[in-house]
């Protein structure tokens, strides 16, 4: 199931894409100044077309919400010549109405909400307006993108959620398990190791999402799409238990 | 058995790095690996060996350990009191180490100290890389009793000291500009670089929090920026308005405002100042960063040229009667007979 594709504002992307140096041995392309649905399908599309476009001394790419991180061989290539072939590939067409890259897969994860897996979903629906089970209801409606894997290991960050879900950060820091499903200004963060944190915790899955001893070790990528599947405490300790990726399935998605 | 080395005394702060794990970023995972790749390079020409091989990284704690046979070890980065058995071992140097004789390591004046051994260590790589990367859980600290692997030694010199690269008083950290260092004012950026800094005690693998006088730094835009790609090197400044220079375990995004990074050729004056040492930042252009960090390459290169052997002057030894002599001397008393 796709996700619904916000129209491009031309005049939301004056100034960008904006190219510039990021350390020694970088360069960052960013596709907007706030996070829009376009221009994080514009950071995915990009980066998929530099990794294929095989440039010289390209050694790494990454995404960040917005943006595209390249990194360069010094060796082999330098800011300004990179910043050259990159800015070829910019102009080739708009990336901001470009196709979501394929390979991408839709996950089902099952997820506990409140109680003892989620102690802030009755602060998190109050100040979005919803009852505890309109906001679970809410969060688990329809698939939300993983708009960027960062921070952490393996950890996504999934949205974009309505806008009632605009939820500043926490003043004071909480702690929350990997695992966790969190929520603030209008995306889900699930946490891949314990951690302190900003976001309110609203809910649980039985995710491992980050697998060192494994060749791929981010269970999600970037383009990936995750609906929740809302279970009882129950069903998610044993699924934690027993079954493989905490009960979490995927397909590919062209 | 393996030749392996086994640790008696560990304090946190001990584990096992090497270069790390570069072309993970996008999955979240940044590179890690010693805090000092300086300190890698200089323990690899030592040992005539691969830069790549893994060592000890040993953030100020007190360490003792044996080889369970013949190796050859070398010490860089922060210096320590370095002994086997009897013997005084100059730092920055590398030496032959016996079976039964305690390798004890202490009184670090802060930073990062590495202890390298011929063949390296060899636990089992963990995508492509040996290093711990504990905000990954990918390995771990190191405790007493851990019985760590070396890698076959294809041999070599010992008994040779370099000069390192001085960078343990402090100095001038070079920074390049980077896509938020405009959400800084020009007034606050010039301050930025008139300000004396120095280290807080707090800093890990992560980060290094710096302290100065004066009010903190901020962004005009505040601290509602959007995430953004990271790397070591970069100055954030988080709503404390004290900057924090980012190091090799640091995240991958952030949201932090961020001055500009250190170029990672200078982050070994950074990783190793001395408590209470000054830092000071200058901005230089992508060009002149490139060519410092090219030149810096060669250089490392060219290292192994550099050795020269341990020869201890007693002209540069000013309190001679405070030295127990290293390598090759006597205790005096073990040459007539042997009897203790």
């Amino acid at each position: 199931m796709p996700s619904p594709q916000e129209p491009h504002d031309p005049h939301e992307n004056a100034g960008f894409p904006a190219v510039s140096p990021i350390g020694v041995d970088g360069l960052l392309i960013a596709f907007g100044g706030r996070l829009t649905e376009p221009a994080n399908r514009a950071a995915l599309a990009f980066r998929a077309e530099v990794d294929a476009a095989g440039l010289t001394g390209v050694v790494e790419t990454a995404t960040a919400p917005a943006a595209v991180y390249v990194r360069f061989d010094h060796g082999q290539t330098d800011h300004v010549a990179l910043q050259d072939e990159l800015g070829a590939l910019l102009s080739a067409r708009d990336w901001w109405s470009a196709p979501l890259p394929a390979g991408r897969r839709p996950w089902l994860v099952p997820a506990a909400f409140g109680a003892e897996h989620g102690p802030l979903l009755d602060e998190a629906a109050t100040m979005a307006g919803l009852s505890p089970d309109a906001a679970v209801a809410a969060l688990c409606a329809r698939p939300l993108r993983v708009q960027t894997i960062g921070f952490a290991p393996g950890q996504p960050y999934l949205g974009q959620l309505p806008a009632e879900w605009d939820l500043p950060r926490l003043s004071s820091l909480t702690r929350v398990p990997d695992g966790a499903v969190t929520v603030a200004i209008r995306q889900v963060v699930l946490f891949s190791v314990a951690s302190p944190t900003g976001w309110r915790h609203v809910g649980q899955t039985a995710l491992r999402l980050f697998r060192p001893e494994s060749g791929i070790p981010s269970l999600l990528r970037p383009g990936d799409e995750v609906q929740f599947r809302p279970v009882g405490a129950r069903e998610l300790d044993a699924l934690r238990r027993d079954a493989p990726d905490g009960g979490a399935v995927a397909e590919a998605l062209e | 058995m393996t030749r392996a080395v086994l640790l008696h005394r560990a304090a946190p702060g001990v584990t096992v790095q090497d270069a790390g794990r570069p072309g993970w970023l996008g999955q979240g995972l940044s590179r890690g690996g010693a805090v000092d790749a300086l300190s890698l390079a200089e323990g690899a020409a030592l040992l005539g060996q691969d830069a790549g091989l893994a060592a000890l990284e040993v953030a100020g704690s007190p360490l003792v350990m044996e080889v369970t046979a013949p190796a050859r070890m070398a010490l860089t980065g922060a210096p320590m009191r370095a002994r086997a058995g009897d013997r005084m071992l100059a730092w920055n140097g590398v030496h032959a180490v016996g079976t039964g004789e305690m390798l004890d390591l202490s009184g670090s004046a802060g930073g990062f100290s590495y202890v390298h051994f011929g063949g390296g260590i060899d636990t089992p790589l963990i995508l492509h890389s040996r290093s711990a990367h504990l905000a990954a859980g990918i390995g771990r600290m190191l405790r007493a009793g851990d019985r760590l692997p070396l890698g076959p030694d294809q041999g070599g010199r010992e008994g040779l000291v370099l000069d390192p690269l001085p960078r343990f008083t402090g100095g001038i950290l070079r920074v390049v500009s980077g896509p938020q260092t405009a959400l800084f004012d020009a007034c606050e950026r010039a301050r930025f670089c008139d300000t004396a800094f120095r280290k807080d005690p707090r800093g890990n693998r992560m980060g290094q929090r710096l302290i100065h006088d004066g009010p903190g730094f901020a962004a005009a835009a505040g601290l509602a920026v959007l995430s953004q790609t990271v790397v070591p090197g970069d100055v954030q400044v988080p709503g404390d308005g004290a900057p924090v220079v980012l190091l090799s375990e640091c995240q991958t995004t952030g949201g932090y405002p961020r001055l500009g990074t250190v170029l990672p050729c200078d982050l070994p004056l950074l990783v190793q100042a001395p408590p209470g040492a000054v830092l000071r930042f200058r901005f230089v252009s992508p060009d002149k960063a490139l060519a410092a960090e090219r030149a810096e390459a060669r250089r490392r290169k060219g290292l192994a040229a550099q050795l020269r052997p341990l020869v201890r002057n007693p002209r540069d030894m000013p309190d001679l009667l405070r030295y127990r002599l290293v390598d090759g001397a006597t205790r005096g008393d073990d040459l007539d007979g042997g009897t203790a």
